[in-house]
């Protein structure tokens, strides 16, 4: 059986805008994605290097500033939801099964290195932007925050500049 | 007014909406396909602009609610969280996930939409991504200095450019609107296509194209909720012809003393005129502050009588119309002015011993007054202030 088609993108940005207006309206705070990420490497290392992260001054002010703990955060539970949800229109749309997509010209090894290289400069990047594409681009074009239009245009701008260099993972 | 957490949605039940906007999150990324890699590039070569289509088109969504919203008094947007910048942190950081991006073909919302449906490549970013938070955490000593660096606060980008919401609002969705319209172009450019399309299609997309300048031009045209308040209260004033329910001294000093609970006794003036002398039992909210979030339960109560003073009478009138648009309270003004009524109760003088029966109880009455009022005044020490509700600003990011 083929999955089916994708939603039309205006509808699905409609769709995603209303959600992030509803999130502000409810909470006063926006989406998010690398925070959750965040906490889970903190109770990571809180649980395996307990020591350590008591004498390294990053991870004890993390704990002073979240006294219930890493894990009992507003977007850890927000991605619980987006798991659910992504799995559940994967369902629906028949897209569910192991799969590593790359380029035509990538190999496999090359497209997993790439995607945990990549994936560790975005961790890094989200941390110096206090937030990645949804938290701190999207939402803060939401709430015309300065800084999130800036990171924003960091991140498509920079990404544009590179494209060149990285055809052989993407392109023909 | 919104936003509704923490006093109308408690902060236990905010996990229960954090978990549907989640759900609703997850399902339409994957359902707008940003769980596809190829996809999720394609923007950066030319052949699928999905990815700005979506991401601009919610931008705009969310921007265009959150100004109407606020310029209707719907939603006050002092509290909502908004990202604070720190300059070269934001660039820097920006160029970091771009160059993630390119390389890795996700971001970090997307990569768990992919890995959700058990893409390899999904997860091996998840993965990826905390080792780069892991990094940052253990190595935070060395950057901390970019990291903090010229921090600029919660500035929002129309008040950084010393425009209305209104207006960044305008720009921001033309800018969308005309990349829509180029990419397509360019989109069909790169896959060799030819631009074709029908009457139909055509007009659909120029209605649909419309539709978030008229919901700016809304705001716009319509006075916001406190521009409107205000000039009801200025055209009333205009026609002067406003019926004002007037309190006398002598009663206002009765109901203190007797029924001092069904009261909010507000002085409106000033806080430093408030502070220097007032009347006993009395609160203050200046005239200036009447359309703060904070004091609005006042005037949306019916359990108590407002009665306004102040020591002339347009201001207390202005405060009394003013409060009767903010809501439905139970409004009085003092007849007269608050030296006024210090003069006639606190300072009632013994009258002449000529003087009629009516004369001496009336002075009877009023020392008797001053009296308990003092006392009172004495108990109720702190009801000085008005019991403002505590407005707290919602917290956010990713952090």
């Amino acid at each position: 059986m083929k999955s089916r088609k994708y939603m039309n993108p205006y509808l699905a940005g409609f769709l995603l805008g209303l959600t992030l207006l509803g999130t502000i309206y409810i909470t006063g705070r926006g989406l998010g994605a690398s925070g959750a990420m965040k906490s889970v490497v903190i109770e990571g290392v809180n649980t395996i290097a307990p020591q350590h992260a008591e004498n390294t001054q990053y991870y004890a002010h993390y704990a002073a500033e979240h006294p219930n703990g890493p894990m009992r955060s507003w977007l850890v539970i927000e991605v619980l939801g987006v798991i659910i949800g992504a799995f559940f229109s994967g369902v629906i749309s028949d897209r569910v099964g192991w799969k590593l997509e790359k380029g035509p010209r990538a190999t496999n090894t090359m497209r997993v290195i790439g995607a945990i290289v990549g994936g560790t400069l975005f961790g890094l990047g989200s941390q110096f932007g206090r937030g990645c594409t949804s938290g701190s681009a999207l939402s803060g074009m939401g709430v015309m925050s300065f800084g999130g239009i800036i990171t924003m245009m960091a991140i498509f701008g920079v990404a544009y500049m590179l494209a060149f260099f990285f055809r052989r993972l993407w392109m023909r | 007014m919104a936003p509704l957490v923490p006093d109308i949605i408690g902060n236990e039940f905010n996990f229960v909406v954090a978990l549907f906007v989640g759900i609703a999150f997850g399902y339409i990324l994957e359902q707008a396909g940003f769980s596809s890699t190829k996809k999720l590039v394609g923007l950066f070569y030319g052949y699928d602009f999905t990815v700005l289509r979506v991401f601009f088109t919610a931008g705009i969504t969310a921007m265009i609610g959150v100004v109407l919203f606020s310029h209707f008094g719907l939603l006050d947007i002092s509290l909502i969280y908004i990202n604070p910048t720190f300059l070269w942190s934001a660039i820097v950081g920006g160029a970091i996930m771009g160059a993630g991006f390119i390389i890795g073909g996700f971001c970090p919302g997307t990569s768990v939409c992919a890995a959700s449906i058990g893409k390899l490549d999904g997860l091996a970013f998840v993965f990826g991504s905390m080792i780069g938070i892991l990094i940052f955490a253990e190595l935070f000593p060395v950057f901390e200095p970019l990291y903090m660096a010229k921090a600029m606060g919660p500035v929002r980008i129309d008040v950084f450019f010393g425009l209305s919401p209104v207006s960044w609002a305008f720009i921001l969705t033309a800018i969308a609107i005309i990349a829509f319209y180029g990419t397509t172009w360019v989109e069909y450019r790169v896959r060799n296509k030819q631009m074709k399309f029908s009457r139909t299609t055509l007009n659909r997309t120029y209605l649909v194209s419309a539709i978030p300048f008229v919901l700016i031009l809304l705001a716009a045209i319509f006075p916001s909720r406190n521009e409107r308040i205000h000039k009801m209260v200025a055209d009333k004033k205009e026609q002067g012809k406003c019926v004002f329910k007037e309190i006398s001294s002598d009663k206002l000093a009765d109901e203190l003393v007797n029924n001092y609970y069904k009261i909010n006794l507000i002085d409106v003036r000033t806080k430093e005129e408030f502070e220097k002398d007032h009347l006993p039992l009395a609160i203050n909210i200046p005239l200036d502050e009447f359309l703060d979030r904070k004091y609005e339960d006042y005037f949306k109560q019916k359990h108590k009588t407002n009665i306004f003073y102040s020591n002339d009478s347009i201001t207390h009138k202005e405060a009394c119309l003013t409060a009767r648009f903010v809501g439905k309270s139970n409004n009085l003004i003092l007849r007269e002015t608050a030296d006024a009524f210090k003069h006639i109760i606190l300072q009632a003088q013994a009258p002449d011993l000529n003087a009629g029966k009516e004369i001496y109880e009336e002075y009877l009455f009023r020392s008797e007054a001053a009296r308990k009022l003092s006392e009172l005044q004495t108990a109720f020490e702190n009801l000085n202030k008005p019991v403002t509700k505590e407005v707290k600003k919602a917290s956010g990011g990713c952090s």
